[in-house]
């Protein structure tokens, strides 16, 4: 999500946030509560078109749903052994069609927007909910995944260097205590930028 | 004019800053001294991040202690690793995000953006994470995120450090051209060779308060004597 966003003009980049993400949560609850497979074929063409729509490539629908084919596998395994194949195919076709609609979403929706987008959305709960507070946490932690990933990764290396290849207590120790360095890092550079 | 008035700061018992009294009013003030020596600290204290144990610091007449939120207004912050301090994922977004915190409009943010944007020569970088920039780049972002709020002062915490040479020139230059005071911690000897004041600390207090030739000269000297 933190780098998907495709720059265009299509009616999907231009709509409003709040409603891309109401149109998900609805097609999302509707892709599982119909249980048919007609149904799901019909959300699937129709997400397709809509990739069109966004002035998307095909190819980055299958890029949403590409790194979690292991995981279809998977789930397909398991039906095959305790349902049939049918259903299998069913449930994979049912999470493919979500993964791509919510793909979607991100590819024609910048962060700040869905962040705006939600900040929006909680405004009637802001007396009992810290609704800027959620959105900077959102807006966060897609921010920092890659830093973090990088964390993890310069770290591990360091480890390799010393000889040790697998060790979890060891990599979580500095890690952790890195993450909490940074953290109070940004705290300052929030503060420091007049939050 | 950043008024300290002896300013001390404790880290629980252990003495971090004793007993300073200043008052900044040059263009370019530079802060060095060895690691340990209290310089961030005291850059910290300049924009309220920190306060004071005892003393006070006055930012134009504003004590840090009790208008923190104007004097960080006033007093923009650079810190050392700008990927602590890029917030948004998306870098536009990140320099709209402390316009954001004084109420512009986002049709002003986009604006206020775009011209600080293409002062850094980072305009085609808008749409891009900020995580795949380059370190130049994303202290340059940093520096971009800053300014866009338009502070009277800038502090910067060792901006050229985790830099290779392209970086840093370019990282110079931008500090070269900046209209508001800036007040820079470094180590790094030839970027403050031009300033107009150079402060050297050490074990928490200041060992120089000159003109660079001689404070420099004098901060050689006393890291020889170790």
């Amino acid at each position: 999500m933190f780098d998907l966003y495709c720059d265009g003009h299509s009616p999907l980049h231009r709509m409003k946030p709040g409603w891309k993400i109401l149109a998900l949560a609805a097609a999302g609850t509707a892709l599982f509560a119909v249980d048919h497979v007609v149904f799901s074929l019909g959300l699937l063409g129709l997400t397709l078109v809509l990739y069109r729509l966004a002035q998307l490539p095909l190819r980055r629908a299958w890029d949403q749903i590409r790194p979690v084919l292991w995981v279809f596998g998977l789930i397909f395994l398991a039906q095959l052994v305790f349902n049939s194949w049918q259903i299998g195919v069913f449930v994979i076709l049912r999470f493919a069609t979500l993964l791509m609609l919510a793909g979607l979403l991100t590819l024609t929706t910048r962060s700040s927007d869905m962040i705006e987008g939600i900040e929006a959305g909680l405004h009637p709960l802001r007396r009992v909910l810290p609704v800027a507070r959620i959105s900077l946490a959102i807006s966060l932690t897609l921010r920092f995944i890659p830093v973090l990933s990088q964390v993890v990764q310069d770290v591990r290396e360091a480890q390799k260097t010393r000889g040790l290849e697998r060790n979890l207590i060891a990599l979580a120790i500095p890690v952790v205590i890195r993450t909490i360095q940074t953290s109070e890092e940004i705290a300052d550079a929030i503060d420091a930028r007049g939050y | 004019m950043i008024d300290i008035q002896n300013v001390s700061l404790f880290f629980e018992a252990r003495e971090v800053l004793r007993d300073i009294s200043l008052t900044l009013t040059e263009r370019r003030i530079a802060i060095v001294g060895s690691n340990g020596s209290g310089k961030s600290s005291f850059a910290r204290l300049l924009n309220g991040l920190r306060l004071p144990t005892s003393g006070d610091i006055l930012v134009d007449g504003l004590n840090t202690r009790d208008k923190g939120r104007e004097v960080r207004r006033k007093v923009g912050f650079v810190f050392q690793n700008p990927d602590n301090q890029i917030v948004f994922p998306i870098v536009e977004e990140d320099v709209g995000f402390g316009l954001k915190n004084l109420g512009f409009s986002a049709a002003e943010r986009a604006e206020k953006a775009k011209e600080v944007l293409r002062r850094y020569g980072l305009w085609h970088l808008r749409d891009q994470p900020s995580h795949v920039l380059s370190g130049g780049q994303k202290q340059l972002l940093a520096i971009a995120g800053v300014l866009v709020m338009e502070p009277r002062y800038v502090v910067l915490d060792e901006p050229t450090t985790l830099l290779d040479l392209r970086n840093k020139i370019q990282v110079r230059k931008a500090i070269e051209a900046l209209p508001q005071t800036a007040i820079v911690v470094s180590h790094d000897l030839d970027l403050v060779a031009d300033f107009d004041r150079v402060l050297v600390f050490d074990q928490g207090r200041i060992l120089a308060d000159d003109a660079p030739n001689a404070a420099l000269r004098r901060y050689v000297e006393a890291m020889q004597d170790v």
